[in-house]
């Protein structure tokens, strides 16, 4: 009996320019994002052997990582950081490399920015110097966030060296519950797996819960792969995907696009194609979720209380010392915690759909007095589309106001920290300790659990806000 | 970037022994900042090493003189999170040459590899007696010998083997870079582009 393929398989041995006997594939990479913080050592490596970059216009650079959220227009302040920009700057102009820079229309979170302009495609392989880069896969690309070392490869080669990471599938079927949404049914996983769980794996989303799912919400899940170990996560294309990308600035068109859908229409696993792993939920279980530690496994459903360290598989030590940075207590709810801060945005939740569901909370409401919230568009277009569609004013009229695009609080490079003790209701992606500052504390969650907490100052469950609007 | 051989190396150890340890402690991104790749051990587990006020906290392990070494030993899913190298690079910055675990996260192991920091990973049983080694001795010393892949506890002669493909195994040993062997591929790499439909 011949074995099917996998999708994974399609599209990586489709890029595999040498097999390397008992060592790693050369891995042809089709798309490179670069932002300034992992790229300019590699750059700097590039100028010590005297190598150009190999393919300049597979190559896209934008600012993301330590820009300002505020007064994008002014100098940046911070001497370090400008100075990376410039770097970045200076970098893409001597190799030719398009620069989405500050105050650039098309600037934004890297991962927000590639899909916005149908740099993402299906069936290319993208990477990044960034973990989150598997955001991409939503699209059926093959995308995985690397090191310095490697970007050096890539702006050198057009390739990287990796050994075929092991196939996941994970299939969740049945219907998801009302103000449950596609970061919730990622929190779900990773507290199933774990944070090492699908390590060594690449894992593919099926079943009508991401056949249902939105390409916004398709992104969030994938770009959440990384937290549960795995290299990078995809979905098969199917008429979504290719209705997103249609007509984007650098989508192929006419009769490329003709051509492009042969291959694209390929992109799927074959119906006895072998995992190395599978995994099966009922989608109809998870309820939204928020962490209560320092790892983006330690999630629960919001009514639930923290697990006691009897009810854990080991690790005792390793609990303990998250809550007590947490100062948790073992068994507590979660519901009812006072909170200070309020994130939303990230690579993870900055884009429009995520900035539509906080509105539908926090519509006829009233940010609570002592939150601060940050409300971080992806990019330009997010924001663009923010005011098209009404969703500022609601925003405004609720006493939220909108800063400008980055990666922000996400993980605190520039100025957007949490204060040390603070706890954060955070869209992103990280609970790690110090992760949003020093010292502050980090519950993700959805946008909905976000704006619940927005309004009311503590840890909400967002159905009794929407509940009480349908009654 | 080359970096130095690694052959055979023994040496005491600075024993972690906590779970998920994620590359935002290992160097918080605060300190991501720069444009060269100097400086960065000053910083490697800044904020369990240091007071908001810069103060050593006297009870974290690298404040403890004590313990010191070449390797260090971390608890299971070692360098999970952000895919920053700049993690790799303060470990080797500080001194340590090889980091030992029961697993380790995918991406922080290939940087690790790829700029001549040997990851070692044990059995979580093998993990577990370094650490007694290292509580009843703090001088207990370790051998690591890349060629056999072995990794011994000197006192006793306890030993288990470590895997890591032949190609990487080659390259640490000869102080090789990836860079190099793809740069040789140009022409291959070029012909495989033509070919591509996007």
């Amino acid at each position: 009996m011949s074995t099917g393929r996998t999708l994974f398989d399609k599209v990586w041995d489709a890029h595999v320019v040498r097999k390397i006997e008992q060592g790693p594939d050369v891995l042809f990479i089709d798309r490179h994002l670069v932002h300034e913080v992992t790229s300019p050592v590699a750059f700097l490596g590039m100028k010590k052997r005297n190598k150009k970059v190999l393919y300049p216009e597979r190559t896209f650079a934008t600012a993301d990582h330590n820009t300002p959220t505020r007064n994008q227009h002014l100098p940046v302040k911070d001497p370090l950081s400008a100075n990376q920009l410039r770097a970045l700057e200076e970098n893409a102009k001597e190799h030719g490399i398009p620069y989405w820079g500050l105050g650039h229309k098309k600037n934004g979170i890297v991962h927000v920015i590639g899909p916005e302009n149908g740099i993402t495609l299906p069936g290319v392989t993208v990477v990044c110097g960034d973990s989150h880069t598997s955001t991409h896969g939503a699209f059926g690309a093959i995308a995985f966030g690397i090191g310095t070392s490697e970007v050096e490869m890539v702006l050198s080669t057009q390739c990287i060296m990796q050994p075929k990471p092991k196939r996941m599938r994970i299939t969740i079927d049945g219907q998801l519950n009302k103000a449950v949404t596609p970061k919730d049914v990622a929190l779900y996983i990773i507290s199933q797996l774990t944070t090492s769980g699908a390590t060594g794996y690449f894992v593919e989303y099926a079943g009508e819960v991401f056949s249902n799912m939105s390409m916004e919400g398709r992104m969030t899940v994938c770009n959440l792969s990384i937290e549960m170990g795995a290299r990078g996560g995809m979905v098969a294309p199917d008429r979504k995907t290719f209705e997103y990308i249609k007509g984007r600035e650098y989508t192929p068109k006419g009769e490329a696009w003709e051509k492009a859908m042969d291959y694209w229409s390929t992109l799927y696993s074959d119906e006895n194609a072998q995992f190395d792993k599978e995994v099966v939920f009922d989608g109809s279980t998870i309820e939204p979720m928020i962490t209560y530690g320092t790892n983006p496994g330690m999630g629960i459903g919001i009514s639930s209380g923290i697990p006691t360290a009897e009810s854990l598989d080991g690790g005792v030590a390793t609990y303990r010392k998250s809550l007590e940075y947490m100062d948790f207590k073992e068994g507590e709810a979660m519901l009812g915690k006072k909170i200070d801060f309020v994130f939303l945005g990230s690579c993870t939740n900055g884009r429009i759909e995520d900035f539509r569901a906080f509105a539908e909370v926090v519509k006829g409401r009233k940010k609570a007095d002592h939150v601060t919230a940050w409300l971080v568009p992806g990019s330009h277009q997010v924001e663009e589309a923010i005011k098209k569609e009404g969703i500022l004013e609601i925003l405004e009229k609720a006493g939220f106001e909108l800063r400008e695009p980055g990666c922000s609080a996400c993980l605190a490079m520039n100025d957007d920290k949490i204060p040390a003790g603070k706890y954060a209701v955070s869209t992103s992606n990280r609970n790690f300790e110090g992760r949003q500052g020093p010292g502050a504390r980090t519950l993700l969650a959805s946008p909905l659990v976000a704006a619940a907490a927005a309004v009311t100052g503590r840890v909400t469950d967002p159905r009794e806000l929407m509940e009480l609007e349908t009654a | 970037m080359a970096y130095d051989k690694f052959d055979v190396l023994t040496s005491t150890a600075v024993p972690l022994p906590i779970e998920n340890v994620d590359t935002d402690q290992i160097i918080p991104a605060r300190f991501l900042k720069a444009t060269e790749r100097k400086g960065f051990g000053d910083n490697l587990f800044r904020d369990w090493r240091y007071h908001t006020d810069n103060t050593p906290k006297e009870h974290f392990v690298l404040n403890n003189p004590i313990y010191g070494g070449k390797i260090l030993v971390g608890g299971k899913n070692f360098g999970s999170g952000s895919s920053r190298e700049h993690a790799a690079w303060a470990i080797y910055d500080y001194g340590f040459r090889c980091v030992v675990s029961s697993f380790f996260a995918d991406i922080f192991r290939n940087n690790c590899l790829n700029i001549g920091v040997l990851p070692v990973q044990v059995s979580p049983a093998f993990l577990q007696r370094i650490f007694e080694e290292i509580e009843k001795d703090p001088k207990a010393a370790f051998t690591v010998e890349l060629q056999k892949q072995t990794i011994t506890i000197e006192a006793t002669g306890e030993k288990e083997e470590f895997e890591i493909n032949s190609y990487k195994k080659e390259n640490m040993l000869n102080g090789y870079d990836d860079i190099d062997y793809l740069i040789s591929m140009k022409d291959e790499i070029k012909a495989f582009e033509s070919g591509l439909p996007l």
